[in-house]
């Protein structure tokens, strides 16, 4: 991995830390610890086939775990960079807002999962490798987290329980 | 991509799995005739694909936006800290040879080393000899508490330690146990393939040298060793050498994330 591709990923670093992080400024945070914590391991880059993969794991640990080194609390001064766009007619709108909401409701490991999933295109086998889970926690946690945003976009308090399937 | 019999009834895995198109294309097309007599299967299938698309709608517009200096900074630091650790990475990567991967080059049986590294790498096929027979007591504290075990080893190596996770290699973890190293203590991971054999992490954080990725022989076991700022890795096993040079790149992958 050369430091181009390392900056190359950073559009992708932000998205993702925006759906996991509270607000903008947190997920900027994280976006440049990870980014801090691949240059420390720059002296591995060579053994790191998927780049991709390897900066999310990162951005997964330092989230996850909570290792995140203390940092003054910021804020943007910049008022004219625009907040999240939203797309564009009203009803859209409002659906969008309430599957935010819904999303901050999900345990952590089953929003990380859905959002790998749906935003990064990634197939189940990288997911539990960037996780460092198994694939069946992959499928399982994907199946609970899908099923209960479901349940909490369409108003049910709870999701509804599935049938265990093997 | 996935395959499945298509004879068996749709898993909710498999639901899914077509919901983000990581069957083959044969199965798919199977599903989504089967969708078509199965209304709730149906809905559900449109109501994740519709999430899936919100999610876009909702955070691709981040994509768009404008880098922040601070990130651009971080993600091209300048010299010296920069170059310092850029060239650093040059010189692993010459250390260990041109191959894709950088392990290929270092796998010269002998090749020099510094002795403490040798050292470290001997007492790690020694503790693999002592410890990979054992029936009844091969770890101290099993997998079944790896909460305990990585709270345990933590504390007492004073540092982080997590066992790998290598069961995609066919390598179930059994636990870990504690070991005198040269002036400390050193960690043990041990795990079983399915035959019941035998593979070990041995972990060391005293400054052991410096290594690029190393295999050497020490009878029947094989060993495969590096060095990570403190830390020294050890990955032994009976295993051939493609089986064992797996295993390392997996492991070096997990701990690079970290």
């Amino acid at each position: 991995m050369a430091p181009d591709e390392l900056i190359s990923c950073v559009p992708r670093l932000r998205r993702y830390a925006r759906a996991l992080a509270a607000n903008r400024d947190d997920a900027d945070d994280l976006v440049q610890d990870t980014l801090e914590r691949a240059w420390a391991k720059s002296s591995l880059w060579r053994g790191v086939g998927d780049a991709r993969g390897w900066l999310f794991s990162i951005m997964h640990n330092l989230h996850v775990d909570g290792v995140r080194r203390p940092r003054v609390a910021t804020q943007a001064l910049d008022d004219d960079t625009p907040e999240v766009a939203v797309a564009a007619t009203q009803g859209e709108r409002l659906a969008v807002l309430d599957l935010q909401a819904a999303l901050d409701q999900l345990p952590i490991e089953q929003r990380e999962i859905v959002l790998l999933v749906a935003l990064e295109d990634m197939a189940y086998a990288d997911v539990a490798k960037t996780l460092g889970i198994p694939i069946g926690t992959v499928m399982s946690r994907l199946s609970r987290g899908r099923e209960r945003l479901r349940a909490l976009m369409e108003g049910r308090a709870d999701g509804v329980r599935l049938k265990v399937v093997k | 991509m996935m395959t499945m019999n298509p004879n068996i009834p749709l898993t909710e895995a498999e639901l899914h799995a077509f919901v983000d198109d990581q069957l083959t294309p044969e199965r798919q097309r199977e599903i989504e005739a089967l969708l078509a007599q199965r209304p709730e299967e149906s809905q559900r299938v449109q109501s994740y694909r519709g999430h899936k698309r919100e999610l876009h709608a909702l955070f691709d517009p981040v994509l768009e936006e404008a880098v922040p200096q601070r990130l651009v900074d971080v993600a091209r630091p300048r010299t010296p800290w920069y170059l310092g650790r850029w060239v650093a990475g040059i010189a692993v990567a010459l250390v260990s040879g041109a191959a894709g991967w950088g392990l290929h080059g270092a796998l010269r049986p002998g090749a020099q080393s510094a002795p403490e590294v040798a050292a470290f790498a001997q007492r790690a096929a020694v503790a693999h000899a002592v410890y990979s027979p054992e029936q009844r007591r091969p770890v101290e504290v099993d997998a079944a508490h790896e909460d305990q075990l990585v709270t345990w080893l933590s504390k007492r190596m004073g540092a982080p330690m997590k066992p790998p996770h290598l069961q995609e290699l066919g390598y179930a973890l059994e636990g870990g146990r504690l070991l005198p190293g040269g002036q400390g203590p050193v960690a043990q991971f041990m795990y079983r393939d399915t035959a019941g054999r035998r593979l070990t992490l041995y972990v060391s954080n005293e400054n052991v040298g410096q290594t690029a990725f190393r295999y050497v022989r020490e009878g029947p076991i094989n060993v495969f060793y590096w060095v990570d700022g403190p830390f020294g890795y050890a990955i032994s096993a009976e295993a051939d050498r493609e089986a064992l040079q797996a295993v390392a790149t997996e492991v070096y992958r997990q701990l690079a994330s970290r």
